[in-house]
Parts: C-alpha cells; sequence; structure tokens
C-alpha cells in the first residue's frame, strides 16, 4: 500500500497488461464512447444551427459579446497544462511516480487543447474566414494585426498544440515498437509499424532518444508557463473594469494547473477502472497526484485573495462595481460556487483517509474542474453585464440552449479523441514502468545490502539510474 | 503576386502597405488636413430620436424588430440613452426634471480602444481621424466590442439582409446605394456618414478647393430640430466644430478638461464621454446646464 508499484511485475506482464488495454476493456469503455458520441451530436447539431442562422441564436447580444464559447476555450486550454506539469516539468525533476500516469496526462493536454482550438472557430461570426488570422502572404498585403492578444493567442494555442503533439509523439517511440512487435497483422501492425520510425532499442538510439526527449521537454516547460499567460492577456490587455487585472497571467497559469490536475484524477480514475490498470495507476500515485493539486489550490486561492483585494483597494468605482456585482448580483450563484468548488472542497483533499478514496476523489476532481469552469465565465460574464456606466448595464442575459449544447458537445468531442487514443495507443509508458520497477527494486535491495554496498550501485551507476 | 515579387519584397512586405509612402514611417504616409469632429450640445438635445432614425435611413440599418430590440440586438448606430435623477421623496427615480438625453455614437476616438485588438486589423485609423471598419475583412470575434467603453459597436447577430421583415415593403425600395448592406457575422457602427464626407472630400477635389465648413452634414446632423450637432472639420480653425471646441477649451488628446481643471470657470460645459480612460474621442459634449443651477 505504501510502495508507488510493486517492484516485482515481470516486464512481459506489463507488456502484457499495456497491451490488453488495446484489445479489451471492460464494457464500461463502450458505454463511455457511446454517451460521448451522443452528447457530441448534439453539439454538432447545434453548432450547425448556429452557422446557418448566425451567432444571435446564442443569446449573445450587445453588451454580452462573449460568454460561454470564450469561457470553454480557456477552460479547455487550461486544463491542457497539466499534462506538460507532469510529463515534461516532473521529468526535469527526476519525480519517477509520474512515469504510470503521465501519457495519458500528455494525450489530454493534446485533445484539449484541439477542443479549444475548436471554440475559437465556434466563437467567430464569420468562421469561414478564420484563415485571416493567419499570416499569410495574399495579394491585398494583408497581413493580421500582431497587437491584437487574439492573434498572441492564435499563435501561442498552436505552437503549444504542435510541440506537445511532438512531445506526445516522440516519449511514445519505444512503446510503438512494443506494439508493432507484438501484433500479428491488421491495420495496427501498419500504423505501429510506420509510427515507431524503425526502432530496434539500440544503445545508440537510446541515447538519441533520451536526448531528443529532454529537448522537447525543456522547450515544452517555457511554453506551459506562457501560453495561459498569453491568454490571460485577452483580458488583462482589455481596459474593461474586471478584466484588466495585472495578476491575471499567474492567476490563469495557477487555475490552468489546477483544473489540470483535477482533470488528471478524474481520468486517472476512468482509465484505471475501465483499462484494468489497478496495479500500475496506484492508490499511492493517487495520493501524490492529490497532494499536488491541493498545493495548487492554494495557491489560485491566494492569488484569487490578490485579485480582491487589489480591486477593492484600487478605488476604481467601475472595478468594484463589477466585483460587488459578481458578489451580490444575478451572477453571485455562480461567483459562490466557484469560491466553494475552488478553495473549500480542495480542503476534502488532506483528508488522509479520502486521499486513497476513490469515489470520494472522483466527486472532489469533478467538483473543481465545475468551479474552475465557472471562474472562467465569472472572469467573462459578470464584466460585461456591468460595464462602464449604466446604459451599458444588463443583468438579464443566459446563454441558450444552443450555447450550452455547444459547450456540453465539447465534452463529448473530448472524451471521445481521448478514449479513441486510449484504445489505439498505449496509454501507459511500458518502457517507463519498466525502467521506474527497475530502478524502484535496485533501490531496495541497495537499503538492505547497506552496509555491504557493492553489487547494487555499482549496477545502478552502470545502468546510468537517473 | 509571383513568388520572385514575394522573396525580393519580403522585408518590406512584413512591414508595411504596398503604398508610395515617399520615404515616410507608415502613420506619416498620409498627411492629411482633415480631422472630423464633433460637438453635442446636451442643453439643445429633447430625446426626439430624429437623429437615431435619420441614421437608420442614411446607413440601412436593419430594423430588428420589437423582441431582438429588447434582448440587446438592435443596430442603432446613433442612439439615444435617457436617464432620471434620483429625487427624494417620489421613489428611486423619477421623471419630475424630465428626463437627461445622451446621444450615443461613436467617438472616433483617436487612440481607440477597438483598433489594436482585432486580430486581423480590420477596423483601423483613416488619415481624416475616424475608426474605419472594413468589413469583408471582418471576421466577428467581438474583441472591439468587447473592448469598446462605449459600447457602440453593434454586431450582425443574424443575416439581416435576408431576414423578412428588416425592411419591410416598400421599405426596401430607400435602401441607400452609396453604401452596402451587411450579412451575418460582421462587426458595424457608426462612419460619421463616410458616403458624405468621401462625396464632399471628391467633390472638393475636382473643383480644386479643400473642403470648406458645411459642404458636409451627418445625417443625425440634418435631422435634428434643435441644431444639437455640430460636425466638421477640427483642423480647419475657422470651422464651426474647432471653434465650439476652442471656446470650450476642449482639447482632443487629454483626459481632463478645462471645465474640470478649473471648477470656477463654470460657464464651461464641454467634455468628453469616460475621458479618463484617454481614448481620446472626437466627440465633444457639453453639459446639460440644469433648471435648478440657472
Amino acid at each position: 500500500m505504501t510502495k508507488d508499484i510493486r517492484e516485482d511485475i515481470a516486464w512481459a506482464k506489463i507488456n502484457q497488461d499495456v497491451l490488453n488495454s488495446l484489445e479489451t476493456p471492460r464494457k464500461a469503455y463502450w458505454v463511455i464512447l457511446f454517451v460521448a458520441f451522443c452528447v457530441f451530436s448534439v453539439g454538432v447539431g447545434c453548432e450547425v444551427y448556429q452557422y446557418n442562422m448566425g451567432m444571435g441564436v446564442s443569446n449573445l447580444d450587445n453588451p454580452h459579446a462573449w460568454a460561454l464559447y470564450i469561457a470553454s476555450f480557456i477552460f479547455w486550454i487550461g486544463m491542457s497544462h497539466s499534462g506538460t506539469l507532469l510529463s515534461a516539468i516532473l521529468h526535469i525533476m527526476h519525480a519517477d511516480w509520474r512515469k504510470p500516469i503521465y501519457r495519458f496526462a500528455e494525450a489530454m493536454t493534446t485533445f484539449s487543447l484541439i477542443t479549444a482550438a475548436m471554440f475559437v472557430a465556434v466563437h467567430l461570426g464569420r468562421v469561414w474566414q478564420i484563415y485571416y488570422a493567419l499570416p499569410y502572404p495574399n495579394e491585398r498585403w494583408a497581413w493580421p494585426n500582431w497587437q491584437s492578444p487574439l492573434l498572441w493567442d492564435a499563435m501561442a494555442v498552436f505552437t503549444y498544440l504542435s510541440s506537445s503533439m511532438i512531445f506526445l509523439y516522440v516519449g511514445m517511440i519505444p512503446d510503438l515498437a512494443i506494439c508493432r512487435d507484438n501484433m500479428q497483422s491488421g491495420w495496427r501492425k501498419k500504423l505501429y509499424t510506420l509510427m515507431a520510425l524503425g526502432w530496434e532499442g539500440t544503445d545508440r538510439q537510446w541515447r538519441n532518444f533520451r536526448m531528443t526527449y529532454l529537448t522537447v521537454a525543456c522547450f515544452l516547460i517555457p511554453l506551459a508557463v506562457s501560453v495561459h499567460s498569453i491568454v490571460s492577456t485577452d483580458f488583462a490587455v482589455s481596459q474593461q473594469p474586471g478584466m484588466h487585472v495585472t495578476s491575471f497571467p499567474p492567476y490563469f497559469v495557477a487555475g490552468a494547473l489546477y483544473s489540470g490536475c483535477a482533470a488528471i484524477i478524474s481520468l486517472f480514475i476512468i482509465l484505471r477502472y475501465v483499462f484494468k490498470f489497478e496495479e500500475y495507476m496506484t492508490l499511492p500515485i493517487l495520493r501524490k497526484v492529490v497532494r499536488l493539486t491541493f498545493a495548487i489550490a492554494m495557491v489560485w486561492t491566494y492569488l484569487n485573495c490578490v485579485e480582491f483585494a487589489a480591486t477593492w483597494y484600487s478605488h476604481d468605482e467601475p472595478e468594484k462595481a463589477v466585483l460587488i456585482q459578481k458578489a451580490i448580483g444575478p451572477y453571485a450563484p455562480f461567483f459562490w460556487t466557484m469560491i466553494f468548488c475552488g478553495s473549500v472542497v480542495p480542503f476534502a483533499m488532506m483528508v488522509k483517509k479520502w486521499q486513497t478514496n476513490i469515489p470520494i476523489m472522483f466527486a472532489v476532481s469533478l467538483l473543481l474542474n465545475l468551479g474552475m469552469f465557472l471562474e472562467r465565465w465569472m472572469i467573462v460574464s459578470p464584466t460585461l453585464s456591468h460595464d462602464f456606466y449604466p446604459w451599458q448595464w444588463d443583468h438579464n442575459q443566459w446563454p441558450s440552449m444552443v450555447q450550452w449544447g455547444i459547450v456540453f458537445g465539447s465534452f463529448g468531442f473530448f472524451v471521445i479523441l481521448f478514449m479513441g487514443f486510449c484504445k489505439v495507443f498505449p496509454s501507459v509508458s511500458m518502457y517507463e514502468v519498466k525502467e521506474m520497477v527497475y530502478h524502484r527494486s535496485l533501490q531496495s535491495r541497495k537499503a538492505e545490502a547497506e552496509p555491504a554496498e557493492g553489487f547494487a550501485a555499482e549496477e545502478l551507476a552502470v545502468k546510468g539510474a537517473n | 503576386m509571383g513568388v520572385a515579387n514575394l522573396l525580393e519584397n519580403w522585408a518590406k512586405f512584413r512591414h508595411t502597405h504596398p503604398v508610395e509612402d515617399h520615404g515616410h514611417e507608415d502613420w506619416m504616409a498620409y498627411p492629411s488636413d482633415i480631422k472630423w469632429a464633433m460637438a453635442i450640445d446636451l442643453d439643445a438635445c429633447i430625446g426626439c430620436n430624429a437623429c437615431s432614425v435619420a441614421c437608420y435611413a442614411e446607413n440601412n440599418l436593419p430594423a430588428v424588430g420589437k423582441e431582438k430590440y429588447a434582448h440587446g440586438a438592435a443596430m442603432h448606430w446613433m442612439r439615444i440613452e435617457r436617464y432620471w435623477d434620483e429625487t427624494e421623496g417620489v421613489g428611486d427615480f423619477s421623471a419630475n426634471q424630465g428626463a437627461r438625453f445622451l446621444p450615443m455614437l461613436c467617438q472616433q476616438c483617436d487612440a481607440a480602444p477597438c483598433e489594436t485588438v482585432c486580430p486581423v486589423g480590420a477596423t483601423n485609423h483613416t488619415e481624416d481621424g475616424l475608426n474605419s471598419q472594413i468589413y469583408n475583412r471582418c471576421i466577428g470575434s467581438r474583441y472591439c466590442l468587447v473592448n469598446c467603453p462605449y459600447k457602440v459597436r453593434y454586431f450582425n447577430w443574424y443575416d439581416y439582409p435576408s431576414t423578412k421583415d428588416v425592411w419591410p415593403s416598400p421599405m426596401e425600395q430607400q435602401l441607400n446605394p452609396d453604401l452596402s448592406v451587411r450579412g451575418k457575422g460582421v462587426m458595424e457602427k457608426c462612419t460619421f456618414c463616410k458616403q458624405r464626407t468621401y462625396m464632399a472630400r471628391n467633390n472638393a477635389k475636382s473643383e480644386g478647393r479643400p473642403v470648406h465648413d458645411g459642404d458636409v452634414q451627418t445625417a443625425c446632423q440634418e435631422s435634428c430640430p434643435t441644431g444639437a450637432i455640430h460636425f466638421g472639420n477640427l483642423f480647419d480653425p475657422e470651422s464651426q466644430v474647432a471653434r465650439m471646441w476652442k471656446a470650450q477649451k476642449v482639447e482632443l488628446d487629454t483626459d481632463k478638461q478645462a471645465k474640470d481643471e478649473d471648477p470656477e470657470e463654470n460657464r464651461l460645459r464641454g467634455y468628453h464621454i469616460l475621458e479618463y480612460l484617454r481614448p481620446y474621442p472626437s466627440v465633444m459634449y457639453m453639459e446639460r446646464v440644469r433648471e435648478t443651477s440657472v
């Protein structure tokens, strides 16, 4: 119970267990996929309707030019950050407990970014002209406007998406080779053969692989911080009360890591059950993730207080009015739910017994993400409903079912992509789990043979253990 | 555009527009002797909405209907905002002293918050000092509307030209041929009646003379029964607008006007709305002189 992973798992069994996940998941897998497909269909239907009728069917109106689409965009971008935290930052920090869970976290990064990018398209009034935002050469010599935070956004998200896809793929190459070697025939065999790039596991390949992986990881870390900082400039650079907040970049990054970690807990629990990964996604690892999430929750809470205090002492009347409107106006139920879910619920994660209690942690992680979704909404909508002067005030806006439908549909979209990935590609990193098991067993042997200090330490040095 | 041209002019392509800029920087390439500006006398405004109606007729604005109007989808480039004073004992708000009216239109800011945030550069500053909106370039991100402190930009939430009863027959016969109707998904806003100002400039050019004051009137100005709206070239010291701005000691690029700098000078009434945000609007308002303070 105290060990992150059993040290006597045979390497063949690791291969077998993970390869099984590609073949025979529990029935729950198909149920989840079916539900996700239904939800996604609702979203597609709503989007087709909105595309044909115009943005008006989403109940957006003059002061409320932005609502749930932008909020969901930030939410999905935010969710992606924890994948990078687990796979790149903890990789550099040599935290080896991340090894069984980083692969799906990294996949979560990629797919939530794709979902976020979809919201850019959903949000635009003329999505068929979306390529105007790209700096492509054209005969009218028209460039996008580099002063606009939306364009920084597009660049940042695209960079992050492409590099996290590369990172996901590079880290998967040795595992793809294992899959290739264990498949007899079929399209999968062809796919794995193609994607494994002729991996044979020679020393030279491993050396180059390690170097590449480390390089991409180092490249990704500053991106993970910068992307959500840039997303926050959508608001911080504007001059609207409640959006024009200097502390937004760190606040957004903290919120991003927060919602991402909560999503990792949810997906951890789902994958563990669906693919029978009890041996790898163990409860002690869950405990570590939970404690990490709690730490980030407290950072987020602190930054929230900073924002409120800065607003309160700024003596900027419209700014204060927006804050008061959040607390007592029509958005108050959502605002206080956000505070409750974001700052109070995480304390459940400090109860030792609950940290490894799967139903409780699942419920908590969903509540945290609900809070984080509301947080994004509370940044966008209250400001627009209570602007600089009274004529613009409009407290009666409520997103239409079309808007809600597309937001719900995005969850289906994400789940389809994510679960599809986990069925086709190994969602637990086989070679890294083997490393982990091996190093752990060496260490424990070394601990047993402490006075002698011979064989084990030598072998560790030879293998270049980290 | 050929590939060779692209390769040869790449550096220039990235920096500037392919115009004859005579070696000037981008923003200096179009020296202009015109800066359109407005002065609105709130004391004269009686809130009759004639300006708003004239604007609908002049600029092909769609009448969205009661339901959408109530929802906030109205397309009134020129709108009359109404405010009531709080009066002791009568209830929170009463019409005891009558409403105060505020004709609100695009302020054509010199440091416009909407211009910098557009991802595709669909809204730009023109050489005659206006914020232009290029409908063909707009992709509908609506960031300009979010960042506009006056909320005077209007988004085409539906495809109005193809919607029934937007211009009920025979109203479609009176659509202005000098400008387009706008399809769904683009932002639009007051242009200071661009079609009129350009016609005046072209006429003046063909006659080989500068634009005189009075050559052009905006639709709202033309229709105002009390003459509350004045429009003209701020760079022409003889124009009425320039003289009014000068009389009120109103500067374009300050965040505090003489009226507030020196409360002793209580005869000054000119100010800009939300000027402390420093958007440097081109519309000067003149405070209403209340009955109580006379």
